[in-house]
């Protein structure tokens, strides 16, 4: 571990044609800073909820009422209202535009270049802001409280599917905007190695596409037409099942980024270098071609799926957690590197010598290690047998919240410290603050899903307001109020990000000396001496295409062939 | 000292000895999983639920089994539990039952509306409940005393009443 020296030798290459640096128009930066805007907004809204739901584990009465009877003078109807409300606004909303506005500031900077078709990324972000104002009319109403899975058949307004639909195709035509402008660059650059940054968003972005294709068809030809009369009825499992197609490279839709970050920009701001470019960009092109076909490890418990194909998924699964594994290698060795840099030493000297007293690497470097034990619990849900012990239990919001909510939500966090001062010309209005938000953002999420961990293991189910929930044993008492002080914690850790980033965009402009610059690392060996083939995406795409027929293929038409759309919807009587 | 440039035609990756060490490790390690989980879910016989038979959730209360659910004994120690969870007010049809020690029960469980979730506390029973599929796993109760299953998908307002209990007598 000790041996990685700052001396190692870096080989000199021919200079290749991309200009040093690029500063973004002001235009651009305002695409990017909306989309962050329009992110953070919908974390204020979502995180509000968390806190809620954490506090009536614990059976929280106000003046001897329950918390969610008393919350329902404030328009807010019930738990799941809430709920709904929490799952969509911070799992789809936050990171969607989050990582549109983070993947175009990564293609244009990377690339050096400005969007090929700025309007159509204009036009991409117009689409997105008006499918999320679509589908949070009738979450609002209470004609959506369907939780973000919307499993048929609980029927939401069919407003609520258009605008999810809206949403993801402003998302495609942002992709395809990057697209022409890749098509573009490399025109201009041939033989250049893809800058490593718009190297790996092209990926997500790409990867995003092929993933949404099923979520696309459940509700293009499922859940809008049954919600708006034309079809008497759905087939819930295969309405899952081509949720499950999307949703588990969606979980990678929302890693990528906390990668691209850690790979290509951390190591700079932590005054080292990126370690390995050509295992960096191998990892990418594992998940693009890996991170789909495992969709059936969300529904080993579904009785419509053969067992042999969920173990074939199961298995698949396994193979997915290696390039996050170099991933770990990677990142810990460009962290070691920079430590040593400056002048850390011995065994462990470089973590101490890291730069702690500031705030986008200190959150990062948090999150990776909650990134640790959300790996650890990642793996036991995908084994196909102790996925029995802990399907659909707490320990399953346990885990994302260390995933989604941790690894990925303070990456963007620390990505929000340098971007919004960025993009907005302002410096950020607290540092002091923005390092205690992550550290307490890491303490309460220790908390908080070692909690749900627990109660999970001990049979409580999710989705269930377990303080009121009538067979609740005496041993899940004392993880329902940690729960709740986990959750209190984070309450704080949310709302310091918040209240930073408003008053950053409220304080005055800085002089340019004090504008941050967009960290992207160097990688130790120059990109230019990683193989070709590591740059090429023929291969790739067609491994991955062809995956997805081969484990998919074969029973989605089984599936298909055996629909039976006999379920009508249930909508707003049950909830 | 520096590594000499290499053409644009190089193969091989450049890697550190001690990332090549990490990789097979981690490699092994995955490797080892799978087997264990092959292993075990064989040795232990987990089963999972798989394709049972395709019903319609619309008539599944008026025509087949479901119609009068509850518990039918097969032999002296062999039970079905024929059970219909329902969204529309939130219970399991039955809620309850009882059986002797020592008696292996098999599930069949069915939606007759929206999603539900069977879970049999501090068992092996995990099943996702589908209007149109039926679920169904096997639980021998070698102990006497009160086992709890709660639904554990979102089915509803009433989804944290929705629980049943299955009573093992000495
Ligand atoms: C502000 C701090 C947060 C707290 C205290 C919190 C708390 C909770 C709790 C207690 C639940 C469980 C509800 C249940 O199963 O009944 C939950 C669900 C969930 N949370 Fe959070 N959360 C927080 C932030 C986040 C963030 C930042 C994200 C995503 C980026 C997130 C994503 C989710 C999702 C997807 C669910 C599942 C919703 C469902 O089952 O439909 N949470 N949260
Ligand atoms: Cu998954
Ligand atoms: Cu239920």
């Amino acid at each position: 571990m000790t041996a990685i020296s700052v001396s190692k030798p870096v080989a000199v290459s021919a200079p290749h044609t991309l200009p040093a640096k690029y500063v973004l128009t002001s235009v651009e930066k305002r695409l990017v800073g909306l989309n962050v805007l329009m992110a953070t907004v919908a974390l204020s809204i979502g995180s509000l909820f968390g806190p809620l739901q954490a506090l009536e584990f614990s059976g929280l009465q106000v003046n001897g009422v329950d918390l969610y009877t008393w919350l329902q003078m404030f328009l807010l109807k019930s738990y799941y209202q809430g709920l709904t409300l929490h799952g969509v606004l911070n799992a789809l909303v936050w990171t969607t535009f989050f990582i549109v506005g983070f993947l175009t500031l990564c293609v244009i900077y990377g690339l050096r270049r400005p969007l090929a078709l700025p309007k159509l990324n204009w036009a991409a972000f117009i689409v997105m802001t008006l499918g999320l104002v679509i589908t949070a009319v009738p979450i609002l109403l209470n004609q959506a409280s369907v939780l973000f899975t919307f499993y048929p058949p609980l029927q939401a307004h069919f407003t609520f599917y258009i605008g999810l639909v809206l949403v993801v195709v402003g998302s495609w035509m942002a992709g395809w905007g990057f697209y022409v402008t890749y098509y573009r660059w490399r025109k201009a650059n041939p033989g250049v190695r893809t800058p490593f940054i718009a190297f790996s968003s092209l990926i997500t972005m790409v990867l995003w596409q092929i993933a949404t294709l099923g979520v696309a068809s459940e509700i293009l030809f499922q859940l809008l037409p049954w919600s708006l009369g034309l079809l008497p009825g759905v087939d819930p499992q295969l309405d899952r099942t081509l949720f499950w197609f999307t949703g588990h490279p969606l979980v990678y839709f929302w890693l990528l980024p906390a990668y691209i970050t850690w790979y290509g920009m951390l190591p700079k701001q932590a005054g080292g270098k990126l370690f390995s470019d050509s295992l960096a960009r191998f990892a990418f092109w594992l998940f693009l071609v890996l991170s789909t076909p495992l969709g059936f490890h969300h529904q080993y418990t579904d009785p419509g799926v053969p067992q042999m194909w969920k173990y074939i998924h199961a298995i698949l699964t396994y193979a997915v957690a290696f390039p996050s594994l170099i991933t770990a290698f990677t990142v810990v060795a460009s962290l070691e590197y920079a430590g040593r840099a400056r002048g850390g030493k011995g065994l462990f000297g470089w973590i101490r010598a890291l730069p702690w007293g500031d705030p986008s690497v200190t959150i990062q470097v948090l999150s990776g290690i909650l990134f640790i034990f959300g790996g650890i619990g990642g793996m036991t849900n995908s084994s196909y047998n102790v996925n029995l012990v802990v399907h659909n239990t707490a320990w399953v919001p346990g885990h994302f919240h260390l995933t989604v909510a941790s690894a990925v939500t303070m990456s963007f966090m620390g990505i929000a410290y340098w971007l919004v001062p960025y993009v907005t010309g302002r410096k950020l209005w607290s540092r002091k603050l923005a390092l205690v938000q992550g550290w307490t953002w890491f303490i309460g999420m220790m908390i908080f899903s070692n909690a749900m961990h627990t109660l999970g293991l001990l049979g409580a189910p999710r989705r269930v307001p377990l303080g009121i929930a009538p067979y609740v044993p005496a041993n899940w008492e004392p993880r329902l109020l940690q729960t709740a002080i986990g959750g209190s914690i984070l309450f704080f850790g949310a709302y310091m990000f918040i209240f930073n980033v408003l008053m950053t965009a409220l304080s005055k402009r800085a002089s340019a000396a004090e504008m941050p610059e967009i960290p992207e690392a160097e990688a130790v060996q120059d990109p230019q001496l990683t193989p070709a083939w590591l740059d090429r995406w023929a291969p790739w795409l067609t491994a991955a295409v062809l995956l997805v027929v081969l484990v998919y293929g074969p029973n989605l038409f089984v599936q298909l062939s055996n629909m039976a759309n006999t379920s009508p919807g249930f909508n707003t009587g049950l909830w | 000292m520096t590594t000499p440039i290499q053409p644009d035609t190089k193969l091989s990756v450049h890697i550190d000895p001690y990332e090549r060490g990490w990789m097979i490790a981690a490699a092994a390690m995955l490797v080892v999983f799978a087997v264990a989980v092959t292993l075990a879910s064989y040795s232990l016989g987990i089963q999972l639920p798989g394709p049972e038979q395709r019903v319609n959730p619309q008539t599944i209360t008026t025509s087949g089994p479901w119609a009068n659910p509850g518990l039918r004994q097969l032999s002296a120690s062999k039970y079905e539990a024929y059970i219909v969870a329902h969204g529309v007010g939130w219970y399991f049809n039955p809620r309850e039952f009882s059986v002797p020690v020592g008696s292996e029960v098999t599930f069949y469980v069915t939606s007759a509306d929206v999603q539900h979730g069977f879970k049999l506390i501090g068992t092996n029973i995990n099943m996702m409940i589908i209007p149109g599929q039926v679920s169904t796993l096997t639980h021998k109760f070698d102990k006497p005393g009160q086992f709890n299953w709660v639904c554990h998908e979102y089915c509803g307002l009433g989804h944290a009443a929705m629980y049943g209990t299955v009573t093992v007598t000495q």
